[in-house]
């Protein structure tokens, strides 16, 4: 290989090399401003996190598969996941074995940025190069996976069905710019390659192409141009990559690390919370996940526009999109990049001013005391008093199997604090659970049994009670089963079991109430069950839907439970069962109810 | 023993309302942004299921009833225990959408 030019320039190089340039710059400001913006201990955190062997493994075994082989969408639909991996280890391909050329045949251009990615520019091919001509190979292979993927890219703006995807976003205007630039950049590449393949070698891909332009152009002077197209649709791409939805590919490196040192949203907008709007890809696949886009009208306030309003400052958009959410959490469990939609909505909830702010310290926890030492403290919920059912099958359940428990709030006790959490008023939720929890320790029970997952949530992530055992009743049930404290038989009927969003998704409750249906009579699953459970559109999370709005989201999840025809519903929600009692066209029924039926001692 | 119970009875004091002095911008800037203001009928499903009824005499349906008579001290006195649970949005028959109604009070009226 020799170099065709001694100063090593030409002036095409400048698009590419502003666009570079600028985003370099932008990257490294955020960087150091998202960093800045972590709080003192969570900074401290992440930097340990950096230099600690296993997170450190752990964060390149991510970002590998993450970032550049898109594992998580390849599970999804394989055709989506090639696409994305095509693209992105393709490119990734593409300037690594780039780099390796640069350094074996010009090693003293190394130092330049442009080098390797105008490299058949800038060199022409001599008798000792076929010893390169496997990295020749290379180059082509790989600019071939980038157009193929390129190609799928193009298809699914057409037909999304195809992707396993029913809805996509909307692209901005800048979103299409930079979707057009970055479409054209490997045409171009391969047309300015195949432009000065007969100088500077190449292999299946340029080669051939440079025999066909040869056949009707012998005009070496098509060269330039193709080149300079070439770095302009790179320069375009890197200077409008900060404004549009392709941000997501440097704040994902970020966003990796920063999860795995642990960190939470501690602030509406700024740290953690921006890492993860930027990292945003609008993929759009929370757009198909969201229990709320049955009705056409809640399209826009799916996660993805969330993050595009958050990006835009709209304020009073952020607001509706917020309030509204039914905080279900299934945008977060299916995420690629992991944006954790439901937390974010929560602290976009907490910055709001309120000039009433709820204080709970003239409530007397005295006439609340009680006294279950040795026995099982039962906290049945506010909503449990909606549905009696539960707490009376329970209670039976809990003789039966005779277990020693005690009422926490039989005549009414104080709210777990999660709706108030989930409401984004952190002070007062803290104020109910440090009262409750005044009253738990004092009862001196070891085990504390719910039958809410509302309740059962703020309990496991909030409350502070180490050495109390906090079980929710699948959980239990399940346990009294195992331990042979329950005798269970099987009835006919076909059950489906409902995950509840704040026991599945948001407590990681999968198994424990299938084991206990598997033996009470046949279990069948709905179409999309445990971390893709459709909410049953009750939730408390949602501030701003109203009763009337909801009624399609709860139909919407009865079909999918009842896709494979069972004869009861069966939840483990005191919310989802009344939600559901209300539109459902077969039996509605809590766990404890359906053991209780088919147990006997 | 005052005067008042002498006789096992007490003079409640009065609460005449006089809605042509009751300023109500308020609970019309109220109205505005939740037009279930005027929905209630007072059933008072929402007292009967309040948790935070028990401990403070919380009940909705007074809330509304005072910011509607332009009785502002009361009702903040009553919001001051909700625990936004929101079981008096699962049992309002008129499908009030209380939880939100209860925030944008919150919002609007100050303590005093």
């Amino acid at each position: 290989m020799r170099e065709r030019f001694l100063t090593g320039y030409n002036d095409f190089v400048l698009p590419f090399m502003i666009g570079m340039v600028f985003i370099l710059t932008y990257c490294i400001i955020a960087l150091i401003r998202i960093i800045g913006q972590l709080p003192k201990e969570d900074r401290r955190r992440f930097f340990i996190s950096l230099i600690t062997p296993k997170t450190l493994a752990k964060n390149i075994k991510d970002i590998f598969c993450d970032c550049l082989l898109h594992v998580k969408i390849w599970k999804r639909n394989k055709l989506l996941g090639y696409m994305h991996s095509s693209i992105a280890f393709g490119w990734f391909m593409l300037i690594v074995v780039g780099h390796i050329e640069v350094l074996l045949y010009t090693p003293h251009r190394a130092k330049l940025f442009y080098y390797p990615i105008f490299f058949r520019y800038f060199v022409a091919e001599t008798e000792t190069t076929m010893k390169g001509a496997v990295l020749f190979f290379l180059m082509d292979f790989f600019l071939l996976v980038v157009l193929s993927g390129i190609a799928l890219a193009i298809i699914k703006r057409i037909r999304s069905k195809i992707f396993g995807m029913r809805r996509t976003t909307n692209p901005s205007f800048l979103d299409l710019v930079g979707l057009y630039s970055l479409w054209s950049i490997f045409p171009l590449r391969l047309l300015a390659e195949g432009f000065t393949a007969d100088i500077s070698g190449g292999s299946f891909l340029t080669k051939s192409l440079n025999y066909v332009f040869t056949s009707f152009l012998s005009d070496h002077a098509n060269m330039l141009p193709s080149w300079w197209a070439y770095s302009c649709a790179l320069g375009i791409f890197f200077c409008v990559l900060p404004f549009t939805r392709y941000m997501h590919i440097p704040s994902e490196i970020l966003l990796i690390p920063l999860r795995n040192a642990g960190i939470k949203i501690r602030h509406a907008r700024k740290g953690l919370a921006k890492a993860q709007v930027y990292s945003c890809p609008s993929c759009g696949l929370c757009i198909d996940a969201c229990p709320m886009s049955v009705q056409k009208g809640n399209i826009k306030d799916t996660t993805v526009y969330l993050n595009r309003q958050i990006r835009r400052g709209n304020e009073v958009r952020i607001e509706e999109i917020s309030d509204k959410c039914l905080l279900c959490g299934k945008c977060t469990a299916i995420c690629p990049v992991g944006v954790e939609g439901d937390k974010l909505r929560i602290a976009q909830r907490s910055v709001r001013k309120y000039g009433l702010s709820p204080d709970y310290s003239s409530i007397d926890t005295a006439s609340l005391a009680i006294d279950s030492r040795g026995k099982i403290l039962y906290y049945a919920g506010c909503m449990t008093a909606l549905t009696p059912s539960i707490r009376k099958a329970m209670e039976s359940l809990l003789k039966k199997a005779g277990v020693e428990y005690e009422l926490m709030d039989k005549d009414g006790g104080i709210c777990c604090g999660r709706p108030m959490w989930m409401a984004g008023r952190f002070d007062q939720a803290k104020q109910m659970v440090e009262k409750n929890t005044g009253i738990i320790r004092n009862s001196g029970a070891d085990t504390l049994l719910l039958s809410c997952p509302i309740c059962y949530r703020i309990f496991k992530e909030r409350y502070s009670l180490e050495g109390i055992r906090i079980v929710h009743h699948t959980e239990f049930i399940d346990s009294l089963i195992s331990e042979g404290r329950l005798k269970i038989k099987r009835d006919p009927r076909k059950y489906v079991y409902h995950d509840p969003c704040e026991l599945g998704r948001g407590s990681g409750i999968y198994e424990q109430p299938r084991n206990v249906l598997l033996r009470a009579g046949t279990l069948v699953e709905a179409a999309k069950n445990r971390k893709e459970s459709i909410c049953c559109g009750g939730s408390v999370g949602s501030l701003s839907l109203s009763f009337d709005k909801r009624k399609a989201l709860t139909e919407n999840a009865l079909n999918n439970l009842t896709a494979a025809s069972p004869d009861v519903i069966v939840t483990a929600c005191p919310l989802c069962l009344s939600t559901f009692s209300r539109y459902a066209d077969r039996k509605v029924e809590d766990i404890a109810e359906t053991i209780d039926r088919n147990t006997s001692n | 023993m005052t005067m008042e119970n002498i006789f096992g009875f007490s003079i409640s004091p009065s609460s005449t309302v006089n809605l042509d002095n009751v300023d109500l911008t308020l609970f019309n800037r109220l109205h505005e942004l939740e037009p279930d203001a005027w929905k209630c009928m007072s059933c008072g499903s929402c007292t009967a299921t309040c948790p935070a009824g028990n401990f403070s005499g919380m009940s909705l349906r007074k809330v509304l009833h005072a910011l509607q008579r332009g009785k502002e001290k009361d009702a903040v006195k009553m919001l001051r225990c909700c625990m936004l649970c929101g079981k008096c949005s699962m049992v309002c028959p008129r499908g009030i959408n209380t939880r939100h109604l209860i925030l944008s009070i919150c919002k609007l009226y100050k303590e005093d």
